[in-house]
């Protein structure tokens, strides 16, 4: 009973600071955040009083331990249908955004629903809501799978998930209020990078506790992903959002560095949150799923640690290609482009390792569609660390550098790897963590796979030539030297690009509404009668012995 | 310690303690004894799975 009446003291009091400190804001986006954070804690406050265990109390029996013969699975749950719902809001803001660019009048003339307002909000929903989430709910499921142990600490592994959500939420309300540190990928400011990295630490040992007390000698290379992706995140988010609050009550605060240095900080954070988040994190998933999915193990162990080391050891210093023609010194420019060229060959290393698990068994590449997704998710991976280095070399980025390419070469590797992936793993839990014979539909899951394939080509293949075209029009000289066109030349001229795009995303969100239609169906118990994605070829006429033709 | 000494650290030894740290550890799953470790870890995650 102690306990409980200190937990609920502790969330009321977190309640009643949080609602002082909306009454002391400096400014109104902190008090809406404030009044946030107290209306969380206030509803944990209730789930804490709802959910005692009165009757155990009373008796004044000591807590019992969870059931160690079962793996915890509800965060799991729980974080799977986060990522359909973070899914479909990022993807949609997306599509919008793609929209307001061909129809600037989608902006509504209204400061909540500008681009810049917006693009964060998409931004961030998509790899940290989505691709976050589902990296939270997978590393939970296979670290306890392949350590053969029951989660640690139970009640910090759900405060990881609700801890989380809050972030998002935050974050995505702070965007739309225009609250920002201006730093792609880490615009979230102070107070929420402070909660993020209280959840962060919680994840780590919640993870770590899973591992030490495992019941397998060896620690799977998939958990090595999973473990070195929370570790750097941990380290990027803490240097990179190193800043001095202007208020303690409010929502502006100042970086710790500035200038060239502010600039390399955020871009050392920022490639390295593609390398570890959406990378190293994503490629912990490939060497689970993909081996399981296909019934076999992976082509080899040990090109699987030789791609880890080599990921770790390179992918660090690949940041200041972003920043190729700046202040930034030129030494430096030209150590992240070699690195980046460098990176070149562990990347297709793993990418050749997950293609080639499925060496004797191609055929379920048309017999599965999740095979499918993940194959597809595969030569994304590749394509797009092919794409990555090129660019990153000084010459072809004078050309593409603050184009679309970049764009496009981004989707191609957020919708095309991390999306697909995502997609394969999902659907390859979501009948395991709900005890279902299997999926609704597997022909579903076949039309979500080809619209996202097809809308990918149509996003990148429109954005190459947007890119390529509006880097020859800027840099375009006429003979008496000055520029031919004019910059919203350039801008006309992209919109028929971007109605292909937008026409892309749509097929891509559209595939993703037919996931989750999957999905829901699935969770109700229900399997669609269909036609099976393969036939056995029978024709039981000619399946006799040829009858003996008398002589004539 | 100032920057200057911190940059020619990194570019020495630094860069030298790397690059021989790395090798070691990408050599390392390639001695031959490693063959078996390296085949048991691999098919680990399918040994008696309940989930098939």
């Amino acid at each position: 009973m102690d306990t409980l009446v200190a937990k609920a003291g502790g969330w009321l009091a977190l309640t009643l600071l949080a609602l002082v400190m909306a009454a002391l804001a400096v400014d109104a986006p902190f008090a809406v955040h404030m009044l946030i954070v107290a209306l969380a804690s206030f509803m944990a406050l209730w789930a804490t009083l709802m959910r005692a265990d009165y009757q155990r109390i009373a008796r004044g029996l000591l807590r019992m331990p969870g059931n160690e013969g079962v793996y915890d699975d509800d965060p799991i749950r729980w974080g799977v249908l986060a990522t359909l719902f973070w899914g479909v809001a990022g993807m949609a803001a997306g599509l919008y955004i793609a929209l307001q660019l061909a129809f600037p009048a989608l902006n509504l003339g209204f400061e909540y629903t500008t681009f810049g307002r917006l693009r964060p909000l998409h931004t961030s929903a998509v790899i940290f809501a989505f691709g976050g989430n589902a990296l939270i709910a997978t590393s939970f499921y296979v670290v306890q799978r392949t350590c053969r142990a029951r989660l640690a600490f139970p009640t910090l592994a759900r405060f990881v998930f609700w801890g989380y959500q809050l972030f998002i939420v935050l974050a995505a309300t702070g965007y739309l209020m225009g609250v920002t540190e201006a730093k792609e990928y880490a615009e979230p400011e102070w107070y929420v990078d402070l909660w993020l990295t209280i959840v962060w630490v919680a994840y780590l040992v919640v993870f770590a506790g899973t591992i030490v007390k495992r019941r397998e000698p060896h620690i799977y290379v998939a958990n090595w992903f999973y473990l070195s992706f929370i570790l750097t995140i941990a380290m990027l988010h803490l240097v990179n959002n190193l800043s001095m609050p202007a208020s303690l009550f409010g929502s502006k605060s100042y970086a710790a560095f500035a200038g060239v240095q502010d600039a390399l900080t955020q871009w050392w954070y920022g490639h390295n949150a593609v390398g570890f988040f959406l990378t190293a994190g994503f490629l912990a998933m490939m060497y689970y799923f993909v081996p399981k999915q296909a019934e076999r193990p992976v082509y080899s162990y040990r090109l699987s640690i030789i791609h880890f080391w080599s990921l770790i050891f390179l992918y660090i210093w690949a940041g200041p290609h972003h920043l190729h023609y700046t202040a930034l010194p030129d030494w430096a420019q030209t150590l992240g482009m070699v690195f980046s060229v460098m990176l070149w060959m562990p990347s297709w290393g793993g990418m050749i390792n997950g293609l080639m698990t499925l060496n004797g068994a191609w055929d379920k590449i048309r017999t599965d569609p999740i095979i499918r997704m993940m194959v597809m998710a595969l030569a994304f991976y590749g394509m797009s660390t092919f794409e990555g280095p090129m660019m990153s070399i000084k010459w072809v980025n004078s050309m593409s550098h603050y184009t679309d390419w970049t764009i496009g070469h981004v989707h191609s590797g957020a919708l095309g790897w991390n999306g697909m992936i995502t997609f394969a793993c999902v659907y390859y839990l979501v009948p395991r963590l709900w005890g279902r014979e299997r999926l609704y539909s597997l022909r579903m899951v076949n039309w979500h796979f080809w619209l996202a394939t097809v809308g990918i080509v149509f996003y990148a293949a429109s954005m190459w030539v947007a890119g390529i075209m509006q880097g020859l029009m800027w840099r375009e000289y006429g003979a008496d030297g000055y520029l031919v066109y004019s910059f919203a030349e350039s801008v006309a001229a992209m919109h028929p690009m971007y109605l292909i795009r937008a026409a892309g995303g749509a097929m891509y969100l559209a595939g993703f509404l037919i996931m989750i239609v999957n999905v829901w169906a699935t969770l109700g118990a229900k399997v669609r009668a269909e036609k099976p994605m393969t036939e056995t070829p029978y024709n039981a006429a000619a399946d006799r012995p040829l009858a003996p033709v008398p002589a004539e | 310690m100032t920057y200057d000494d911190l940059r020619h650290f990194a570019d020495s030894w630094g860069l030298v303690v790397m690059a021989v740290v790395f090798l070691i550890l990408i050599a390392w799953p390639l001695r031959g004894s490693a063959r078996q470790r390296n085949r048991d870890a691999a098919n680990m995650i399918f040994r008696d799975d309940e989930h098939g």
